[in-house]
């Protein structure tokens, strides 16, 4: 009679040790999974009112159409504003990469007087903020009367961009093994030979990265923008400034197409990646 | 041969440095003449001379102390929210999640490839009046009739950790991965629980992602006026929010400089003793 009665109450207790004890197991999956909740709501918020058929301000759910994606044009000044940003973006991660590359090399590559200055230099840009550097600038152009626009622009994003190009070439000049150019010179490969059959590959798909977060870097950027463009718009200053009425949702279209085209290109590289490893 | 050989890295420095001469130095000697114009007697709005007023500065702090304040004290939350959110998530893609580390890696970076604005637009609407946050609160009397979540100094703090939460996870995931797990096992080995090893072992290792996450977000949540400008209220303006009216709608030069400046000094100062303190007492 004992028996029975504890065979019958003894099973709430493991019940509720084995919830704790998947709880304890699972409880970094369980944060995962809210945090990238939270990190994920705003892109999808975005993604979904898209696809509001909303007229001109975006703030109110008012039915479902594809037109803003079939149309991304329908409200004119946010194609405008795309144009600029894709041309500012384009430019600034030519002069950018091309800059910061050679510094990467003379930096990672060269014992010289004068290296730790180098370094500090490379720093600073990262370490200002992002309003100081926008407003010195201004005030630069202001002195020698260049007015603020489409170069101006150009040029500011150049700044910021090459301190990141340069750390993210040197970090894949640091990992390169000496000993591939090493052969290569014993193969008889004069040092130019050496540096474009052996190193430059080596080190291309830093480069190609660092191009990659410096159009991301330059497009994305608002507030060195917004005090040297003047009055061209480039499309975080559209969002800015048409935020407060609602953004169009031709916006929102761009935007995910963004996110769906940079998703995919970071996709394919691991792909790429992991096919080279094998 | 061997002079042409010494002058390599100057002429693969030249180009570059040159335009960060230009572009860099030459702006931010220019910001401190500005700082210290005043305006000139009888002259158009915006122009200014050089009359080496240095009171500028003293004039400009005492007018936006508050603004000042309030810059650092959202910025400090805005870094510990961003840490608190990120180590755990850092700690599981490093440790806990097999052949899905690069897929969840790239899932951390992929919401900022939508525009940083459209994203705290998004925020301000989902937490606004018409989102369905604040309705679904209210019913459940969650908080009152009265009480908003946009134009407060909670939404701001808010939409900064959200914004600048990539530049904490990332180092720290990267030194946490960089862990060799041997080091965690000999800490089992010598008969520490989890929680210790935790502790005496990972924390300790990941100092340096520590240390560049919160410099990286800090920085520029500090000098940052979008989410303030977005999110928030008259009463969260941040100093980005003077300088950037300063500049446009004031046309007062020297006063945004002078806070430029200050702001750049101020940080400068902080990260100094920051890393002195994190190098000297934890890194070792």
């Amino acid at each position: 009679m004992s028996q029975k009665f504890k065979d019958a109450t003894i099973p709430s207790i493991p019940t509720k040790a084995r919830i704790s004890r998947w709880f304890g197991r699972n409880m970094l999956r369980i944060y995962m999974f809210f945090g990238f909740t939270y990190l994920f709501i705003p892109v999808a918020y975005t993604f979904a009112f898209s696809f509001n058929d909303s007229g001109k301000s975006n703030l109110i759910w008012k039915g479902f159409t594809l037109s803003n994606w079939q149309n991304p044009c329908g409200a004119p000044e946010v194609c405008n504003a795309l144009g600029n940003s894709i041309k500012i973006g384009f430019l600034a991660t030519l002069f950018s990469t091309i800059l910061g590359t050679m510094i990467a090399f003379a930096i990672g590559r060269y014992k010289f007087k004068g290296r730790s200055g180098s370094n500090l230099l490379i720093f600073l840009p990262m370490a200002t903020p992002e309003i100081v550097l926008g407003a010195s600038l201004l005030s630069l152009f202001l002195v020698f009367k260049i007015n603020p626009g489409f170069w101006p622009t150009v040029f500011a994003h150049v700044t910021f961009c090459i301190s990141f190009v340069v750390v993210t070439v040197k970090a894949r000049i640091a990992s390169l093994d000496p000993r591939l150019e090493q052969a290569a010179m014993d193969l008889y490969a004069n040092e130019f030979e050496t540096f474009r059959r052996v190193t430059l590959p080596l080190v291309a798909p830093g480069i190609a990265g660092a191009a990659l977060l410096a159009f991301s870097l330059s497009f994305d950027d608002f507030i060195i923008t917004n005090f040297n463009s003047g009055t061209l718009i480039t499309f975080p200053k559209f969002v800015y400034i048409s935020a407060a009425r609602g953004i169009p949702a031709q916006a929102n279209a761009i935007g995910s197409a963004m996110f769906f085209l940079a998703l995919a290109i970071v996709i394919a590289i691991q792909l790429v990646n992991r096919k080279k490893a094998r | 041969m061997k002079i042409g050989k010494a002058r390599v890295p100057y002429l693969l420095l030249l180009p570059g440095f040159a335009f960060l001469f230009t572009f860099f130095i030459l702006p931010i000697i220019n910001l401190a003449q500005t700082s210290t114009q005043t305006p000139v007697a009888g002259g158009d709005t915006g122009e200014y001379e050089q009359s080496f007023a240095f009171s500028n500065y003293i004039n400009a702090f005492i007018d936006n102390r508050e603004q000042f304040g309030r810059s650092f004290l959202y910025a400090t939350l805005a870094t510990i929210f961003a840490l608190a959110i990120a180590y755990p998530l850092a700690y599981a893609i490093a440790f806990k999640s097999g052949k899905f580390k690069n897929i969840l890696l790239v899932l951390v970076v992929a919401p900022f490839f939508t525009s940083f604005l459209l994203r705290t637009v998004a925020w301000k609407q989902i937490l606004g009046e018409e989102g369905f946050v604040v309705p679904t609160l209210r019913s459940l009397h969650v908080i009152s009739e009265q009480t908003t979540l946009t134009s407060t100094a909670f939404a701001v703090v808010a939409g900064m950790t959200y914004n600048f939460l990539p530049f904490m996870t990332l180092p720290l995931y990267a030194s946490l991965e960089r862990i060799d797990p041997r080091t965690i096992e000999a800490s089992g080995d010598l008969y520490a629980n989890g929680l210790t090893t935790f502790r005496r072992v990972t924390v300790p290792l990941s100092m340096p992602g520590v240390v560049a996450g919160t410099l990286l977000t800090f920085i520029p949540a500090a000098g940052d006026y979008v989410n303030a400008a977005i999110l928030g209220s008259p009463n969260t303006k941040m100093i980005g929010n003077v300088i950037e009216s300063r500049y446009f709608k004031i046309v007062d030069y020297p006063t945004a400089a002078a806070l430029s400046f200050t702001l750049m000094a101020a940080i400068l100062i902080l990260v100094t003793l920051y890393i002195r303190k994190a190098g000297t007492e934890e890194l070792v």
